[in-house]
């Protein structure tokens, strides 16, 4: 029994991860119907950041989430310049096949230069222990920094100018425009801060498991699942879908082989997808 | 000027056939890019640094003449399904008389298809699974150990270890690790040991968090699996952040590679089945020695050469061996001359069987246990099984160690 409940929350805990990593996309998403297939490139970016500066500075893991945050944002900005801008309003199609063409020129670089080595940084923090099951500090932090980054975003969505700007043209971008609203400078600030948040999330989870430069395919993976099961266009429903996910793994795994994790995965998400097509925690369209 | 220019276009064109002649091109591919790629390389190197070699001592000698070595090969991107497309063009547009294994059993096995559709010679140093090798080829040959004698030195371990330990056998759902712990599962439950959990996982799993929980609620005391090279890794560093308390951990592939030491405290203690370690020291009939090969390998790539490397390196060496043992390049006899071939490398022992349900697969070479240990205040491999090729003493139970 001890086992179940230490399952489930160390579910709970790493779908906190997995959340804050799919806020970043289904913010671009909400802001302007872009699915952004760079999200896996850019959480690898975060895990490399992670390692390079905490190795070549010498520094703890976690002085590095301010750089990898703001380093983020103005990568975003970059790609959104280079591979959206064009792209918004266009069929999906488009935007998906430019940014799906960044990914593979980033994943391909980031292969040369590396090759597709392990790389892992040691995180040295006293767990809890219960029993025999031990759950790890690094998770619990990473948890509790996800959830206090996304409590952020969800402050600066609702309580700042540009929060409400971008919340303003993801209701209606021509309405946006006819009240003065920049909105070309402002979806340019929406991808900057949706790949800042996946940095950051590859950055946190580069902190609980080792990584190669293709881990991200496996996180983008899970980010479309999180993303249906909270909402598409929601980043607060993101975080309890990430949550759900969890969950659902730490409760599903020790009832069944765990080859069949996968498979209630996705049968999950095909059944979300029938019975509530705009995701279970969605909200009106366009609300963030 | 133009008449000189003529002359030396003539004079190229009659000269191209005589250098054709003196050629063997050996083709394969290689996981440049994708998930293998680490594994990869090391092969590709291997094979490379065996072709560079033979070309400095002038070739291989074929009756009372020389054959330089000529590679063609391209990148198979670590995907099954482009191994058949590229080994077909190997074989019929650039014309490779033999050819070499992809890596990964994944990968060998369609390529072995076309291979032996074609008559092809294939050394195959990158996929250990059997399967392959039970369908009646006849010029497929696999220089290293197979998959279900992977694990066989682990289980003798822990036996020797504790008679009555409990193991957890959880890896990759891919052939190569379903064969390799299948195999594993047997050979316990004969040696009188108990398995208490056997599962298989995704390859695209990327938290084992709650995996990790349910090893420690089965009670095991001891955890063979992994697959390949993030899962391996990953499975490791989670066993040790959750404490799971394993007193023998076995992992697949991941261990054998010198990254793992970057799990710091998390590589402690496990042990890898090796096909090869620096440490072993066979006397070679052929080929160079185990320090030759080293050292060398270290000056020319300043890395230290894994087994992956050598077993590149050997599929090279019993090429060279069975077509001068041969004296001829025709596939029929140099089939013949590897059926025949009972000779020890620097990477072991190497005899293939030639029963025809069998044919090809590799009886003799013997794989050794290595575990990660703290020699001197630096972490490293060590092997410490079979106890007549140990360098240093088995850690267990893992606690001990740390």
């Amino acid at each position: 029994m001890l086992g179940i409940l230490a399952s489930i929350i160390d579910g709970v805990l790493v779908g906190l991860v997995y959340g804050l990593a799919a806020m970043g996309l289904t913010l671009i998403w909400g802001v302007m119907d872009v699915i952004n297939l760079t999200h896996g490139a850019m959480i690898v970016a975060g895990m490399m950041a992670l390692y390079l500066l905490a190795n070549a500075l010498g520094i703890s893991p976690y002085l590095t989430l301010p750089p990898v945050l703001i380093g983020g944002f103005f990568v975003g900005v970059a790609l959104y310049w280079i591979a959206i801008h064009r792209m918004v309003g266009r069929p999906p199609l488009m935007s998906l096949l430019s940014t799906f063409s960044v990914n593979l020129i980033l994943i391909g670089v980031g292969t040369a230069v590396w090759g597709t080595a392990l790389f892992n940084v040691e995180v040295s923090l006293p767990g809890i222990t219960v029993g025999r099951y031990t759950f790890p500090g690094a998770h619990i932090l990473a948890a509790v920094l996800a959830a206090v980054i996304a409590a952020l975003l969800y402050v600066f969505l609702h309580y700042t100018r540009t929060g409400k700007a971008m919340r303003a043209v993801a209701n209606n971008r021509e309405a946006a425009e006819l009240v003065g609203i920049p909105t070309t400078r402002v979806l340019a600030i929406s991808v900057g801060v949706g790949v800042a948040l996946a940095g950051v999330s590859g950055m946190l989870i580069g902190t609980l498991f080792p990584f190669t430069i293709l881990s991200g395919d496996g996180y983008q993976l899970k980010g479309f699942i999180v993303t249906v099961l909270g909402g598409f266009g929601n980043p607060v429903g993101a975080l309890l879908g990430g949550v759900a996910l969890g969950l659902l793994e730490g409760m599903v795994t020790p009832f069944v082989p765990v080859s069949w994790t996968l498979v209630i995965e996705f049968a999950l998400f095909v059944l979300v997808l029938i019975a509530f097509p705009g995701g279970i925690f969605a909200s009106r369209r366009g609300a963030l | 000027m133009k008449r000189l220019c003529l002359l030396a276009a003539a004079a190229t064109l009659f000269a191209a056939p005589a250098f054709a002649e003196d050629t063997i091109t050996v083709g394969f591919t290689d996981s440049q890019t994708g998930p293998l790629n680490v594994d990869s390389l090391g092969q590709q190197r291997g094979y490379e640094f065996w072709r560079d070699e033979v070309n400095a001592a002038g070739g291989i000698k074929v009756g009372d003449k020389k054959y330089t070595v000529k590679f063609v090969s391209y990148d198979d991107q670590s995907v099954g399904g482009r191994v058949q497309q590229l080994y077909t063009r190997l074989i019929n547009e650039d014309h490779a008389q033999f050819l070499f294994s992809p890596y990964s059993s994944g990968l060998t096995a369609p390529a072995a298809v076309i291979s032996e559709q074609y008559g092809k010679i294939m050394i195959d140093s990158g996929g250990a699974e059997e399967k392959p090798f039970e369908l009646g080829n006849k010029y497929l040959f696999m220089v290293i150990t197979s998959a279900s004698h992977y694990l066989s030195g682990a289980v003798e371990a822990l036996k020797a270890k504790d008679p009555h330990a409990k193991i957890a056998m959880v890896y990759s759902d891919d052939p190569f690790s379903k064969a390799v712990l299948t195999a594993a599962k047997q050979q316990a439950l004969a040696a009188g040991l108990q398995v208490v959990m056997d599962e298989s996982y995704s390859p695209s799993t990327t938290d084992f968090g709650p995996i990790v929980n349910k090893i420690i609620s089965s009670n095991a005391d001891a955890f063979m699996g992994g697959g390949h090279y993030s899962d391996g890794a990953t499975l490791a560093r989670q066993m040790h952040d959750q404490k799971a308390g394993m007193k023998w951990i076995s992992i697949l592939v991941a261990p054998a590679d010198d990254k793992f030491g970057e799990l710091g405290p998390a590589a402690l203690g496990v042990t890898v089945p090796s096909q090869w370690e620096l440490q072993v020291n066979y006397k070679p009939q052929f080929g160079p020695t185990t320090a030759e090969f080293a050292k060398a390998f270290q000056d020319k790539f300043h890395a230290k050469a894994d087994y992956h490397a050598a077993s590149g390196y050997t599929s090279g060496v019993v090429l060279q061996h069975a077509i001068e043992q041969a004296g001829s390049i025709d596939p029929e006899k140099v089939a013949a001359a590897l059926n025949a071939t009972d000779i020890t490398t620097f990477f072991g022992h190497v005899k293939f069987m030639t029963d025809p349900g069998h044919h090809g697969l590799q009886e003799a070479h013997k794989m050794v246990l290595a575990q990660w240990q703290n020699t001197d205040g630096k972490l490293g491999r060590q092997v410490v099984w079979p106890l007549e090729a140990k360098s240093a003493d088995l850690i267990y139970p893992i606690s001990a160690s740390q």
